[in-house]
């Protein structure tokens, strides 16, 4: 098959599991995805314009794609302790606590989102502590953000855990007895060592939050302009029947989904470099 | 810089890894420590470093008490088995990394920092392969960026930790010889930790034998392999052939051999042992005195510098290993099979309550 040319591969099953492969990227992404292409080919190029660029549409896009960012860098930043606090120390409950933190993947996102726009209401319990600082979480942006970061929590403790558990004490003994501090030790020995992972546990956060619908919805508000958020308005567009104009706002964001994703492993490629043989 | 182990002890959960381990190294030199694995020879070695810290005891250096100082403070130069080699680092920032991790008013310049580098990859001849990340590196240059890097930052003294433990051997004798050429050179003292009693004969100054977080004999090479202190170094530095005898009239009596023992008084019928290396076993195929064993050949390795055998007692069916001259087993012509009468040469008797 593919290596007819005479060429002998070590590896068995090339030809089987390529085939395989882009079959199945075929039938469960590619095909699907172009169908989204397609329906919105269906409208005229003016038609396309409004359907995704009217200012309600935008606002949209600024909202989802900006909390959804910003509540990946938090993921980062503490997905990253959590994940150093879970390899590093003994702790009493450490099972437990790394249990709990998988517990996002399993919720059903509509709990999620009740049972966080409940805690944060005005008169939730966690939401009557922020009332009198006239913090209000619930029904704004900021509910949002939480219900984002709560959803996207597993993938950088998840991402980072493995690689922190491989990295040998020796060589931040070599850096001390070379001299580092301990700030150093960290920033030039082991964190370049979990940049990897971290990309990617905050590629799939970003993901997952800019595709989040369940959990947002219960918990956002939905106000048009102000915290409604892109994947809901394409259900509002489905609901009136208006599929070309739905797929059309689909096809934006899976292209600027893309380019993010795709930026980011290019960054990831970057800061692997050095793993090149 | 000289270094001084005083009274060095260190337990690990009920586990006694050093106890009251005493040794001086002296200022330049290069000194081994060797042991079998559990001997403790890693933790004083990481006791010397402050990577670990005994429960009593002090480390002076040159006369200095160091005891309490942090790995960080000692500037002591570390060469760890597995390299410990920053993998996201090429070989030109993590020899420089010592280097630019001082603080800005202790800081090289750039300049200074790249030529000191290019002298140190010249050093280790690896000056090609600056760019290369350590993925891209064989095992032995490994080991040299890490003995490159360690010696970056000028240490006073330079551990290394069974440096050569995970190359292959003929890597290994390249780089030990390579070592001690390197050690003429630079003089900087020196401790590392091996299990491989060639490697400490052909390298070091001077030999540390250790065993169950003891010191068992300190001396030159030729010291400990010519005057074992004791059985354990007798069987750990080399090949050796035990009889097991017992005391006759002020005599050890070894089958029908009888052999001056070391020390006077000691009662008849006292257990001893004998050692014999087995180049110190002398093969005849007829009988020259009484003092001989009778033996069959039982296996013959004759390639290599030299020819080795494998003999069985008549009497005790006890195995006796014997090196001949390529020489000397040409002369005799033996073969798997035939009847040999054995004598054992330079003899050292233990008495059997000092055990291994």
């Amino acid at each position: 098959m593919f290596n007819s040319a005479g060429k002998r591969n070590v590896l068995p099953g090339f030809g089987l599991t390529m085939g395989y492969t882009l079959l199945y990227v075929s039938l469960i992404v590619i095909i699907p995805l172009s169908a989204v292409f397609f329906k919105t080919a269906s409208l005229s190029w003016e038609g396309f314009v409004e359907a995704v660029g009217s200012a309600r549409v935008l606002a949209s896009y600024r909202l989802t794609f900006g909390i959804a960012l910003f509540a990946a860098l938090l993921n980062s930043v503490f997905g990253l302790l959590s994940a150093w606090v879970l390899v590093r120390y003994r702790l009493p409950g450490k099972r437990i606590v790394d249990a709990l933190v998988d517990l996002p993947f399993a919720l059903p996102t509509a709990v999620a989102g009740i049972t966080l726009a409940t805690l944060y209401a005005p008169s939730g319990w966690l939401g009557r502590f922020l009332t009198p600082f006239g913090i209000k979480v619930a029904y704004t942006p900021l509910g949002i953000l939480v219900a984002m970061t709560f959803i996207g929590l597993p993938f950088v403790v998840r991402t980072v855990q493995p690689v922190l558990e491989e990295l040998e004490t020796e060589l931040e003994e070599a850096a001390s007895c070379l001299g580092a501090s301990r700030l150093q030790t960290f920033t030039r020995v082991i964190f370049p060592v979990l940049l990897p992972p971290l990309l990617t546990g905050f590629a799939l956060a970003f993901a997952r939050a800019v595709g989040e619908y369940g959990s947002i919805i219960f918990i956002a508000g939905n106000m048009p302009m102000v915290s409604e958020i892109t994947p809901l308005l394409i259900i509002t567009k489905l609901e009136q029947f208006d599929y070309a104009g739905a797929t059309a706002i689909a096809s934006v964001m899976l292209a600027a989904s893309f380019l993010i994703l795709f930026v980011v492993n290019i960054l990831q490629w970057w800061s692997r470099r050095y793993s090149e043989k | 810089m000289s270094i001084q182990i005083q009274n060095i002890t260190k337990r690990f959960n009920g586990f006694q890894a050093l106890s009251n381990v005493d040794i001086t190294v002296p200022s330049g030199e290069l000194v081994a420590l060797l042991g079998p694995s559990g001997s403790g020879k890693t933790t004083l070695l990481r006791i010397i470093a402050g990577l670990d810290f005994a429960d009593q005891g002090s480390i002076l250096f040159n006369g200095e008490e160091a005891t309490h100082r942090s790995a960080k403070e000692r500037q002591v130069g570390f060469v760890f088995q597995h390299y410990a080699l920053f993998r996201h680092m090429n070989v030109f920032d993590n020899v420089a990394f010592g280097l630019q991790v001082k603080p800005r008013r202790a800081r090289p310049s750039k300049a200074e920092i790249r030529d000191k580098v290019h002298e140190l990859l010249q050093l280790v001849q690896l000056e090609q392969l600056a760019r290369r990340y350590p993925a891209q590196l064989s095992g032995g240059q490994r080991q040299r960026v890490a003995l490159a890097r360690a010696l970056a930052v000028e240490p006073q003294v330079l551990l290394l930790d069974e440096p050569f433990g995970a190359l292959d051997a003929k890597v290994r004798q390249e780089l030990r010889r390579w070592l001690r050429k390197l050690h003429d050179e630079i003089h900087v003292t020196s401790v590392f930790v091996t299990h491989d009693q060639e490697e400490a004969l052909e390298v070091a100054d001077r030999i540390v034998v250790m065993n169950e977080g003891r010191v068992e004999q300190t001396g030159t090479p030729e010291e400990v392999y010519d005057k074992p202190a004791n059985p354990f170094v007798f069987n750990f530095l080399g090949n050796v052939n035990l009889f097991h005898g017992r005391v006759h009239e002020g005599a050890a009596r070894i089958a029908d051999i009888g052999i001056d023992l070391p020390r006077q008084g000691e009662a008849d019928g006292t257990a001893v042992v004998a050692y014999v290396r087995p180049y110190d076993i002398e093969i005849n195929r007829t009988r020259q005195g009484a003092d001989e064993i009778e033996a069959s050949v039982l296996h013959i390795q004759g390639a290599g510098s030299v020819a080795r055998f494998k003999l069985e007692r008549l009497d005790t069916r006890e195995i006796i290993e014997a090196e001949l001259t390529r020489e000397r087993y040409r002369e005799l012509g033996l073969r798997t099979g035939e009847k040999v009468f054995v004598k054992p040469r330079n003899v050292r008797v233990f008495t059997a309550d000092y055990q291994i």
